[in-house]
């Protein structure tokens, strides 16, 4: 087995980043800004470079090393990636230096300095990195939990007003979880100590396996809850609109970007493949959750006065989606889901991220609180647009490509749940359209208010907070708004990802290629209808 | 003819290391002048237990499972095993005793413990140089009581050291120098709920001879296997585990543990939470494998229902308290149970993995928890120890390392992975599945969830609140203290990334002799 150190070196740069940026003077938070954004690079960097080494045609997985680790658990530290985990970890690579760029001033009023909220940002993708690559069970199990620790101190400590409740409420959510999964997991061990004679923890060895019918339904389903709770299939889910609206803007970002695809990542690794049986007798089941989601989480975004929570409450109707796509069993529907999976991460990233601009200038989370800014902002505006119209899957943008895919792979196979799920596009222009209409359009109003034109700009913003005092105030004659536009910085944030969300939406090809193969075996894993190859 | 019994000093070189350490300490008490005393002390018992902790080493190079002393103490993996893990952790618990620096008045304990508190004499006392210096012998004999408790092999000689073990202990923990007559409660407390469970052991003890004739363990268990079910026998056993369970603090036989816990000198409360756990499950294992290996469907439900229980309880009742020690007494009941589980992980022939797993466990939770009470030591008010958690409140920010290597603990407390937790409890829970007791397994795992919630609380509130206008303040420490962090933060995450050596050697030492 050829030793191929880019995952390595993908987990220990930015792990090694982050004991360096923990270890700066509390002074130099510049430097630690300028640190965290050049490791985040390197790690880009060695995310392209591994697609590059990686052979579409070649082996399931590709660029593997592996040292024993903990030999009497026979647990090793296996790294290896398959198309499904190259693209995330593209995903990642892109993400990160962006969150990175978009956080630049995160931390600077708070009372914990910045270089704290960069380390653990950089530990976190560290963490990611190790759940994406890892190929042992047990060793992915370690990256799946130890990940709650970096998220739970960037929300905790960094969030807004109701931090302390949205961090314990993600973590003991996750937790609860991930200890149902190690149940099984110690399972799935016990199942290969008696099958095997040695007991491994080998995702390749595992595969081989001929569970029992009955245990691997229990084993299934332990997996799945944590996965679901990760993911979030709806009656889980109720841990991320907290979360989502309580993370700072760079948290909340890779917590529906990245971190809860590890659920949606779990079912095509871990659930499919290893308990074949298990997945089709429950695939109804799960169908019946993603379709429910997809629309009970449409309408509560509708209901969401809270721009956060309303971005929240989107990623979970597009959970509905990507689980819809994977348990519907056709490589179409499955390449679709984890196209949406990276798509997802670039249309809902950029919308936290805009919606995190606009609430850096107001200081509010609250819609009504804005009004009219596109006048004044346009290059806000086209962004919050891009995004939105990219979040509700217009043809053109990314998500177009993934949601079709999804859902003519899935008719095939399901057509009840397609038809029903396919109401929940509708209900998606409504939830982003009605948002961007009512903050940027229409008459001046809200937060963003001063009165004449010589005033000073806007003071500088306060943590979350509604200040709905002023926008109750009736408008004054000579009433402006004064907003800033993007400045560069944040240009150079929001550029890349409107890039990828019109790339990725003309010319998506690159990816399939990668993601087709890995998606394809998962499927004939499952042993169900393999569907048409053709795209 | 009285005939001598044939005695292996090699194999006993670590307990007449320990004990000689004790009893030259006393004489060091009372031949000493007075401004010596305190450096001798602390010396001597570092060199005693420190030097057991060595031959300990020494002994597994060239390694011969005997049984010696006329059959009454077995040296064998487990005994050596755990024998390390006391010296060791006694080792640092002596560090903790001996920090000089943290207390204006220069140490924990209180000058003369029969001075009645609140006296004139007290308030004098109390801002005198003088420090106690009884406490390193009394420790010491204490450590070797549980050295000796986890090597006996023989009914008698497991009871005697039990009261080694017990008294010493009931003594120290009514030394603290500030809040005496808690601390003084919680002695009396402490003393007369051990007497009862010693009194359960002895009577046991009395009837497990009367139905087997032998007080020797292999000797109980030949006649197990012939007849086991035996009232006499099964009465005995129960008594037998009772007393043990008590010192073990597992639920329901916990009710002393909050509150010695609580009043005892925090050092001292360190020590018993580290070692005593170790000892007691020491003594578990052995009498439960050895004397009634054969017998074990006579005590599997009973074990398998008190792990239950002491989960259980130490997981809810742990959520509602709001004194720091108290919560990590809950805490200790928790992980008792906790090592039930890895208890029950084991075969009636001695396979499985559960006796290596439990051992592993006694060695990560010993060192933890010793570590998360030292940083309790370091949290102080103008009235000694700050323990109610609002005095905690945005630690983080005022004291940041301080605040990181709690946060560290506590998150091996709750089995986080990446920390020595984690793998303990990995390890008795694959032990518990492996031997098909999957429904204790969910029931360890949903108690985790529930004691991960005040683990979690505690690390809110230094890191995720406020700074407190009356807070608490966080001392220097001195070299003792430092040395104890140090060891046991960096013990807590190296056993949590690479494991691998530690377990190996548990899995090797994972044999009785019979």
């Amino acid at each position: 087995m050829s030793a191929s150190l880019y995952l390595v070196a993908m987990i220990g740069v930015p792990a090694v980043g982050a004991a360096v940026v923990a270890a700066l003077p509390r002074e130099r938070s510049l430097l630690a800004k300028q640190v965290t954004l050049g490791v985040s690079l390197v790690v880009l960097l060695l995310a392209v470079l591994a697609t590059v080494a990686f052979d579409v045609d070649g082996d399931r997985f590709q660029l593997t090393s592996s040292i024993s680790w903990i030999p009497d658990f026979g647990a090793e530290f296996a790294l290896g990636v398959d198309g499904i985990a190259l693209v995330m970890l593209l995903l990642i690579g892109v993400l990160v230096p962006l969150v990175v760029g978009a956080s630049w001033h995160e931390a600077d009023a708070g009372p914990r300095p910045p270089r704290v909220f960069f380390a653990w940002l950089l530990l976190l993708e560290a963490m990611m990195v190790g759940v994406f690559a890892a190929t042992d069970v047990l060793l992915f199990y370690v990256f799946f939990e130890a990940m709650l620790v970096p998220m739970y101190f960037l929300i905790g400590s960094f969030g807004g007003p109701r931090r302390q409740y949205a961090a314990v409420k993600f973590f003991l959510y996750s937790l609860v979880g991930g200890l149902i999964m190690l149940a099984a997991v110690i399972g799935l061990y016990v199942v290969s100590t008696s099958q095997l004679g040695e007991g491994t923890f080998a995702f390749d060895a595992l595969r081989q396996l001929d569970i029992d019918p009955d245990v691997q339904k229990l084993l299934f389903l332990g997996f799945f809850i944590a996965f679901a709770i990760k993911a979030p299939l709806v009656p889980f889910h109720t841990w991320l609109p907290d979360s989502g609206a309580e993370a700072p803007i760079g948290g909340a970002v890779l917590l529906v970007g990245v971190l809860d695809k590890v659920g949606t990542f779990g079912f095509l690794r871990y659930c499919l493949p290893l308990f074949p049986d298990a997945s089709r007798f429950f695939a109804p089941l799960v169908l019946v959750l993603a379709v429910v989601g997809i629309i009970y989480a449409a309408l509560l975004a509708m209901g969401q006065s809270d721009m956060k929570r309303l971005v929240s409450y989107t990623s979970i109707s597009h959970f509905g989606f990507i689980a819809l796509g994977i348990f519907a069993f056709t490589t179409e529907a499955g390449t679709g889901a984890v196209l949406y999976m990276v798509n997802h991460g670039i249309a809902t990233g950029l919308l936290f991220v805009v919606v995190g601009m606009l609430i850096a200038r107001g200081g509010s989370r609250e819609i009504g609180d804005y009004g009219g800014v596109a006048k004044h902002a346009p290059k806000l505006a086209g962004a919050f647009l891009v995004a939105g119209l990219a979040s509700l899957a217009l043809p053109g943008t990314n998500s177009f490509v993934s949601e079709f895919l999804v859902l003519i792979g899935s008719f095939d196979a399901r057509p009840v749940f397609t038809i029903v799920a396919t109401a929940g596009i509708i209900l998606a222009a409504l939830y982003i359209l009605l948002m961007y209409q009512r903050t940027m359009h229409g008459p001046p109003r809200g937060v963003l208010l001063v009165e004449g034109e010589d005033e000073p700009a806007v003071s500088p913003p306060t943590r979350g907070g509604g200040a709905t005092a002023l926008a109750a105030a009736p408008a004054p004659a000579r009433a402006a708004l004064r907003v800033r536009d993007l400045d560069r910085r944040e240009l150079a944030v929001v550029a890349p990802l409107i890039a990828l969300i019109i790339g990725l939406g003309v010319y998506p090809q690159p990816l399939l290629d990668l993601i087709e193969p890995a998606v394809s075996a998962t499927i004939s894993d499952v042993g169900a209808d393999s569907g048409g190859t053709d795209r | 003819m009285i005939e001598v019994p044939d005695l292996s000093f090699a194999a006993l070189a670590p307990l007449l290391l320990v004990l000689g350490a004790a009893c030259l300490g006393v004489l060091v008490e009372a031949f000493a002048p007075r401004d010596v005393r305190h450096p001798v002390q602390v010396t001597i018992a570092l060199v005693g237990t420190v030097g057991a902790l060595a031959a300990t080493l020494l002994l597994t190079v060239d390694f011969e499972r005997t049984v010696t002393a006329g059959g009454a103490l077995a040296v064998d993996g487990p005994a050596l095993f755990l024998q390390a893990t006391i010296a060791g952790l006694g080792a640092l618990s002596i560090l903790l005793f001996a920090e000089r620096s943290l207390d204006p008045a220069r140490s924990a304990f209180v000058v003369s413990a029969a001075v009645p508190a609140g006296s004139p004499r007290d308030r004098e006392l109390l801002t005198t140089p003088r420090v106690q210096t009884e406490v390193y012998p009394l420790a010491t004999f204490a450590i070797g009581g549980m050295m000796l408790f986890v090597a006996a092999n023989d009914l008698l000689i497991m009871f005697v050291a039990l009261e080694v073990l017990s008294l010493p202990l009931y003594l120290i923990s009514g030394m603290a120098r500030r809040r005496r007559l808690l601390s003084q409660e919680a002695a009396v407390k402490y003393f007369l709920l051990g007497a009862f469970a010693s009194a359960f052991f002895l009577y046991g003890l009395a009837l497990v001879y009367g139905a087997t004739g032998s007080v020797r363990l292999s000797e109980i268990r030949e006649a197990a296997s012939v007849d086991g079910s035996g009232t006499l026998l099964l009465l005995g056993l129960g008594l037998l585990i009772v007393g043990l369970l008590f010192k073990a603090s597992v639920a329901p036989f916990h009710t002393w543990t909050p509150d010695v816990y609580q009043g005892a000198p925090t050092p001292v409360t360190a020590f018993m939470a580290a070692c005593t756990k170790v000892a007691a499950f020491g003594a578990i294992l052995r009498l439960l494998y050895v004397a009634f290996g054969t017998a074990e469907w006579t005590w599997r439900p009973l074990i398998y229902a008190v792990a239950i229980v002491s989960m259980v309880i130490g997981a809810v009742l742990g959520l509602t308290q709001t004194d720091l020690k108290r919560m990590l007494a809950y805490s200790s009941v928790a992980h008792a149970g906790f090592l039930l589980t890895g208890v029950l992980g084991l075969g009636s022939g001695g396979e499985g993995s559960g006796l290596a797993a439990t051992m592993f466990y006694l060695l990560t939770y010993g060192l933890t928890t010793l570590g998360a009470f030292a940083v309790l030591t370091l949290v102080r008010d103008g009235d000694g120890e700050a323990t109610h958690l609002s005095q905690w409140a945005g630690l983080g920010a005022r004291s940041p390392l301080t605040a990181a290597v709690m946060a560290l603990f506590l998150l091996a407390l709750a089995g986080i992975p990446l920390t020595a937790g984690f793998t303990g409890k990995f390890a008795v829970f694959r032990a518990a599945i492996e031997q098909g007791a999957w429904p204790l397994t969910v029931v360890a795992l949903l108690a985790s969830a529930v004691a991960a919630f005040f683990y979690l609380r505690v690390i809110v509130l230094m890191y995720f609140s406020e700074p407190v206008p009356d807070g608490a303040t966080v001392g220097v420490p001195g070299i003792p203290t430092t040395i104890v962090l140090a060891v046991t933060a960096t013990a807590t995450l190296a056993l949590g990334i690479l494991p691998g050596a530690v377990l190996d050697l548990a899995e090797q030492a994972a044999r009785f002799v019979g």
